[in-house]
C-alpha cells in the first residue's frame, strides 16, 4: 500500500493523523514500536503471499458475488434433503431482527448497556422452555452435536456425582453418524458409547437388547432421536425412559424441534435431558452455517450444576416489575473456572438463540401445529407417491415419520448416487445417499420435505424418478 | 477536524418492555404458516393420525400469541437496548476485536445463492462456496507459515479444541499418550486452553507471569517433563506485552518431546509481522471473527480455524476442502483425522467475510491493520495513564502490541471505587461496558481496552476523555460511581442473589414463574 493510501476501515491511515499519533509517542514510525518489542528473528521479512487488494465496494461484491454465482441453490433446484440442516419458511421479522446492526454487531456486554440483548435471549430460553415443557434451558451451543456431547458428559458427572461410577451411554445404532462421532471422540476420556442394534423388521431400538445392556449396571444414560435419524418416530420412548430409569440411568432424548407443535415433547415421555438443533426456527440452511444446539432439563440442582454452557438467569431489582438478566454461575464454565469447569467453553450462537426466539413468538402455538400438521400430510403424501414406482421401496420399516422418509432403490438396479445425479438433470436434488453412512441399507437416501415442498415439486420428482428407473 | 466530544449527554433507549410471554391475546397470529394442497390433504388424511397414538402432543406449546406488528416491535426495542460495535466506539472489549465489520459483507453472506445452499448438495452445484473455503485456507497457510488447514471448527474454543485432540492424536500413534498426559498454559492465556486441555482429561500445569510480566520461564523449565504433551500459548496475551522469549519458550517443550500450540485468536496486532511457524510452533488457530472481521452477533455464530504443520497435518479435523485443478471438493479421505468436530462444515458465512475481507485489504492492507492497532493502543495507552488513580502493570516504558491490561488498584485503594463499578458507568457515558479480565482476575481492579485499527483519533481522545471524568467523579462523588449506571436500558439495580443461590435461579420464565410459588 503506497504511504499516502487510505483505507476507509482505518481512519488513522490518513498520513497526517497517523503522525500525529506518531509525534504523541516519540517515534518515526510503527516500525520503530514493533521492533522495539518483538525479536528481529521473528520478524517476518516477506511480504504475504496475499492476492492484491480489490479496493471499491462495488468490485469487491462483483468479484464474491461471481464466484458464489456458480452455486445452484435450493431456490433453483427443488430439494429433498435434510438430514440435519432443513429448509424451512423464515418468517421476514428473523431476518429484520437478527441484521439489526444493534444484535448483530453486539457481544460480552452485560446487565445494564445490554439489557436488550439479555431479555432477547432470556426469552428465547422461555419460549423454549414452552416447547419443551422443560423448566432450564441452556444458552445456545454450537450445533446438535455440540449438546448431545455436552449431555452425555452431564450424565456421566451426574452420576458420579450421586457417588455412582458409570460410564457407558446405549444409543441406538441408526443415529445420526456425524454426531456419533462427535460424540465418541469428544467423551472417549470420561464415558464408552455403545450402540443398540435396531430390529431389522421396524427400525426400532431392541428394548431387549437395551434391558441386557441396562442390566450390566454401568450404563450412565440411554439416548434416543425422535423422530430418529431415519425419518421414523420412535414409539418406544417411554418405554426407554421407563428402562433407563429403572437401572438409575439418565435418559436423554433429541427431538426434532419443528415437531413439537404436534408431537409430544420427551420432557413429558419420561426423559430427564433434551437436546438438540434449533435450526429449523427461523436460520436459513446457510450452506450448514445456522445450526445452533440447546440442552434442557427440570429445575433439579444435580441436573443444573452439570450445565458446561452459560445460563442466563432473570433478577429481580429495585423497581417493582422490572427485571434483568445476568450470564450466572459461570464457575461451571471454563470462563469462569478454567480447567476445573465442567468441560470447555466459547463464543457458540446467540444469534440465532435471538432469532429462534422472533421466529417462536411469530408461530405461537397454532404456527407450531400447522407446521407440524403440513409437514406430516406432505411427507405421507410423497411417500404413497414414490411406493407407486416400480423398484422404490418408500418407507422399508412401514412406520409413522416425521419429515424424512428413508427410501429404498435396493431393487432399482442403479444406486442412490447414480440417481441423486441423474435427477440433477431434472433440476431436482434428490435425498442424501446413506449408501455410504449405513452401508447395511445397500442403496438407500433420505428424502426430507417440509411445509414449503409443493406438491408440484413431489408430483415432478416421482415422474423424474420414474423416467430415471425406467 | 479533531473535534471529539466531551460529556455527550447520553442516555441509552430503555423502553420498559414488558416480558413477551405476557403480551398479546389467544387467537392472534405472528405468521401464517405454508397448508398442504387439496389433493395432499385428501390422500394423507388427518395429520394427527399420522402420528403414534402415545406420541402426539396432549397440551399445546404455551407460547405467546402475537400479531406481527407487535412481535417486531417488541424486538425491535430489545436491540435498541443493545449497545453494538455499530452504534458506539468498542473500545472497551478488549481482547474481543471489536473491529469494524464492513457491511458490504452482510450483503453478500444474505445472497440466495449462498444462504439457501442445503450442506448435502451434489459438491458440482457448490463450486462456489468451496472455492471461497478453499482459498480462504490458503490465505490462512500463507498468514500462518503453516501447511494444513481446517475450516471445522465452529468458534475460537472450539479450534483449540481441535489442536488438543490433534495432540492426542498425534501421541496415540506413537505410542505415547498414557505418558504424556500434562498440558502447560499460563495464567493469562485463553481459558479455553486450560479448558479444552481438561475436557479432553490432560491435567493442566499454569504458568504464572514473572516480575516482568511474562510467563515465567523458570516456572516452564521446571514443568517439562517426558509428561509434556503440549504448551498452549497466547502471545501477546491479555497484557499486550510481546513474550521476546517465546522461541525459547517452544525450544524448551520441543526438547522434553511435547507439542507447542499458539493462541492466536487475537491476531489483529500480528498481522504481516511474525508468523505462528516462523516462531516453531507446530499449530496454531484463529477466529475468524475476530481479526477477520465477522459481526459478534450477540455471542456467536464465529469460525475458527486450525492451521497445522506438515507433520500434523494429517491429523486436521474433517472435511477439508481441497483442489483437483479443475474443480473443489471436500476431502473425507483423511484416516488419521480427529474427525468431525462440528455438523456439515463449520460456519460458511464467517469464511465468506473472511474471504472478503483479505481480499480487500492485500498484503499490505493486511499488515496495515497490525500497524494501525499497535500504533493506536500505545497512543491510547499514552492518554489513559495521565488518569489519576489508573496505571499499567509490568514493564514499564514498554511498548505494548494491540491490547494493554491497565489497573485501577491505585483509584480503588484511594476512593473505594472498583473496576466494576466504573465498568457500569462507563455506559453513562454512551460506551459499551468493559472487559475487565478472565477469571481469575492475576492484576487487582484489571480493565483492557483494544482500540483496534478501524478506531479514529478522535474515537480515541473521546473515550480517554470519558474515564478521565470517571476518575475525576470517583475522587470527588465516588458514590455517584458506585450508583452507576443511571442512564443505561435497565434502570434499576437487580438482586444478585438471584443469579448466586440456586434456589432462587430461574433460566426461564416458567421456571421463574414456579419459584415464586
Amino acid at each position: 500500500m503506497e504511504r499516502s493510501f487510505v483505507h476507509p476501515y482505518m481512519p488513522n491511515s490518513v498520513p497526517e493523523v497517523k503522525q500525529q499519533l506518531l509525534d504523541e509517542l516519540g517515534v518515526k514510525s510503527v516500525r520503530e514500536i514493533y521492533e522495539s518489542i518483538i525479536p528481529k528473528d521473528l520478524l517476518y521479512k516477506g511480504r504475504l503471499d496475499l492476492p492484491e487488494p480489490i479496493h471499491s465496494e462495488y468490485e469487491l461484491k462483483k468479484h464474491v458475488t461471481d464466484i458464489l454465482n456458480k452455486n445452484i441453490s435450493t431456490e433453483e433446484y427443488a430439494s429433498f434433503l435434510g438430514a440435519g440442516c432443513y429448509k424451512h419458511q423464515v418468517p421476514a421479522i428473523c431476518d429484520e431482527i437478527n441484521t439489526r446492526g444493534e444484535f448483530l454487531t453486539a457481544y460480552c456486554g452485560d446487565t445494564y448497556s445490554d439489557h436488550g440483548k439479555m431479555q432477547a435471549i432470556f426469552e428465547y430460553a422461555s419460549m423454549m422452555g414452552e416447547l419443551l415443557d422443560a423448566d432450564v434451558v441452556s444458552y445456545t451451543t454450537y450445533d446438535a452435536g455440540q449438546s448431545v456431547c455436552s449431555s452425555f458428559r452431564m450424565a456421566v458427572r451426574i452420576q458420579s456425582a450421586a457417588g455412582k461410577e458409570k460410564s457407558v451411554i446405549l444409543v441406538p445404532d441408526t443415529m445420526n453418524p456425524d454426531i456419533f462421532s462427535q460424540a465418541d471422540a469428544y467423551c472417549r476420556n470420561v464415558a464408552e458409547i455403545e450402540k443398540v442394534p435396531h430390529v431389522p423388521e421396524t427400525g426400532l431400538l431392541d428394548m431387549k437388547e437395551l434391558k441386557e445392556r441396562l442390566e450390566k449396571g454401568n450404563v450412565a444414560a440411554v439416548f434416543y432421536e425422535n423422530p430418529s435419524y431415519l425419518g421414523f418416530f420412535e414409539e418406544q420412548a417411554e418405554e426407554i425412559a421407563r428402562l433407563a430409569h429403572q437401572y438409575d440411568a439418565v435418559c436423554i432424548a433429541q427431538p426434532q424441534v419443528s415437531s413439537l407443535g404436534i408431537a409430544e415433547s420427551p420432557m413429558n415421555l419420561g426423559a430427564d435431558i433434551v437436546c438438540g438443533d434449533i435450526q429449523p426456527l427461523g436460520m436459513h440452511l446457510q450452506y450448514g452455517g445456522g445450526q445452533a444446539g440447546f440442552i434442557a432439563s427440570r429445575q433439579k440442582l444435580e441436573y443444573m450444576e452439570q450445565f458446561p454452557t452459560y445460563m442466563y438467569g432473570i433478577a429481580r431489582t429495585d423497581k417493582e416489575g422490572a427485571y434483568g438478566y445476568g450470564r450466572a454461575m459461570n464457575y461451571r464454565c471454563s470462563h469462569g473456572s478454567r480447567e476445573k469447569a465442567n468441560e470447555y467453553f466459547g463464543t457458540e450462537t446467540g444469534l440465532w438463540g435471538i432469532t429462534a426466539g422472533v421466529y417462536l413468538a411469530s408461530m405461537g402455538p397454532q404456527g407450531m401445529y400447522e407446521l407440524g400438521e403440513t409437514i406430516l400430510l406432505n411427507l405421507n403424501y410423497l411417500t404413497l407417491r414414490l411406493n407407486e414406482l416400480k423398484g422404490v421401496k418408500a418407507n422399508p420399516f412401514g412406520r409413522s415419520n416425521f419429515q424424512e422418509v428413508l427410501v429404498d432403490f435396493n431393487d432399482s438396479g442403479k444406486t442412490a448416487g447414480e440417481i441423486n445425479r441423474a435427477l440433477l438433470e431434472h433440476r431436482i436434488f434428490g435425498g442424501k445417499d446413506l449408501s455410504r453412512e449405513f452401508p447395511g441399507l445397500g442403496q438407500c437416501a433420505l428424502y426430507c420435505v417440509s411445509e414449503l415442498t409443493t406438491q408440484g415439486e413431489m408430483d415432478a420428482l416421482v415422474d423424474a424418478l420414474g423416467q430415471i428407473l425406467r | 477536524m479533531g473535534y471529539y466530544k466531551k460529556n455527550r449527554d447520553f442516555h441509552e433507549a430503555r423502553w420498559d418492555e414488558p416480558f413477551i410471554m405476557e403480551m398479546g391475546n389467544p387467537g392472534e397470529r405472528g405468521v401464517l404458516v405454508p397448508q398442504a394442497s387439496e389433493k395432499v390433504r385428501e390422500r394423507s388424511g388427518e395429520a394427527s393420525k399420522l402420528i403414534p397414538a402415545g406420541l402426539l402432543r396432549k397440551k399445546a406449546p404455551a407460547l405467546p400469541e402475537l400479531s406481527q406488528m407487535q412481535v417486531l416491535r417488541h424486538y425491535m426495542r430489545l436491540s435498541q437496548e443493545t449497545i453494538g460495535t455499530d452504534i458506539n466506539i468498542d473500545i472497551g472489549l478488549g481482547t474481543c476485536t471489536m473491529k469494524y465489520s464492513p457491511k458490504i459483507h452482510e450483503q453478500l453472506v444474505r445472497a440466495e445463492k449462498f444462504q439457501e445452499l442445503h450442506p448435502c448438495q451434489d459438491e458440482s452445484t457448490v463450486q462456489g462456496i468451496l472455492e471461497v473455503m478453499y482459498k480462504d485456507a490458503q490465505y490462512l497457510k500463507a498468514i500462518s507459515g503453516m501447511d494444513q488447514v481446517s475450516l471445522q471448527p465452529a468458534g475460537g474454543s472450539q479450534a483449540i479444541f481441535a489442536n488438543v485432540q490433534t495432540i492426542r492424536a498425534y501421541f496415540e500413534e506413537k505410542g505415547e499418550a498414557d505418558k504424556r498426559d500434562e498440558i502447560i498454559t499460563t495464567i493469562l492465556s485463553h481459558p479455553a486452553n486450560p479448558g479444552t486441555a481438561a475436557t479432553l482429561g490432560y491435567k493442566v500445569i499454569t504458568l504464572y507471569p514473572d516480575e516482568n510480566g511474562l510467563p515465567d520461564l523458570a516456572a516452564l523449565k521446571a514443568a517439562v517433563s517426558e509428561r509434556t504433551a503440549a504448551l498452549m500459548i497466547t502471545n501477546p496475551e491479555d497484557t499486550g506485552i510481546y513474550n521476546d522469549r517465546i522461541r525459547q519458550f517452544v525450544d524448551i517443550v520441543h526438547e522434553a518431546g511435547g507439542l507447542c500450540v499458539y493462541d492466536q485468536a487475537n491476531l489483529n496486532g500480528v498481522f504481516g509481522l511474525t508468523r505462528a511457524r516462523d516462531a516453531g510452533f507446530d499449530m496454531c488457530h484463529y477466529n475468524l471473527h475476530k481479526s477477520f472481521s465477522s459481526p459478534h452477533g450477540c455471542q456467536g455464530p464465529g469460525a475458527g480455524a486450525q492451521c497445522v504443520s506438515r507433520e500434523l497435518a494429517q491429523y486436521v479435523a474433517a472435511p477439508t476442502v481441497e483442489f483437483d485443478g479443475t474443480k473443489y471438493y471436500l476431502d473425507y479421505q483423511r484416516p488419521d483425522s480427529i474427525g468431525k468436530l462440528r455438523a456439515f462444515y463449520g460456519v460458511p458465512s464467517v469464511l465468506i467475510r473472511a474471504y472478503a475481507y483479505i481480499r480487500s485489504l492485500g498484503p499490505d492492507g493486511m499488515k496495515s491493520i497490525a500497524e494501525l492497532s499497535i500504533l493506536n493502543n500505545n497512543y491510547l495507552i499514552k492518554k489513559l495513564l495521565k488518569i489519576k488513580g489508573l496505571s499499567m502493570p509490568f514493564a514499564e516504558g514498554r511498548f505494548r502490541m494491540e491490547q494493554a491490561r491497565l489497573s485501577w488498584q491505585e483509584l480503588t485503594e484511594e476512593t473505594g471505587v472498583t473496576t466494576d463499578d466504573i465498568c457500569r458507568r462507563i455506559v453513562d457515558y454512551g460506551f459499551q461496558d468493559y472487559f475487565t479480565s478472565h477469571h481469575p482476575r492475576v492484576l487487582p481492579e484489571p480493565f483492557t481496552p483494544e482500540p483496534v485499527e478501524t478506531y479514529s483519533k478522535d474515537d480515541m481522545d473521546e473515550y480517554a476523555a470519558a474515564f478521565a471524568a470517571i476518575a475525576e467523579e470517583a475522587y470527588t462523588q465516588p458514590e455517584l460511581v458506585k450508583g452507576a449506571p443511571y442512564k443505561a436500558a435497565l434502570g434499576a439495580r437487580i438482586e444478585e442473589e438471584c443469579l448466586t443461590d440456586w434456589s432462587k435461579f430461574a433460566t426461564t420464565w416458567r421456571a421463574y414463574q414456579a419459584l415464586g410459588k
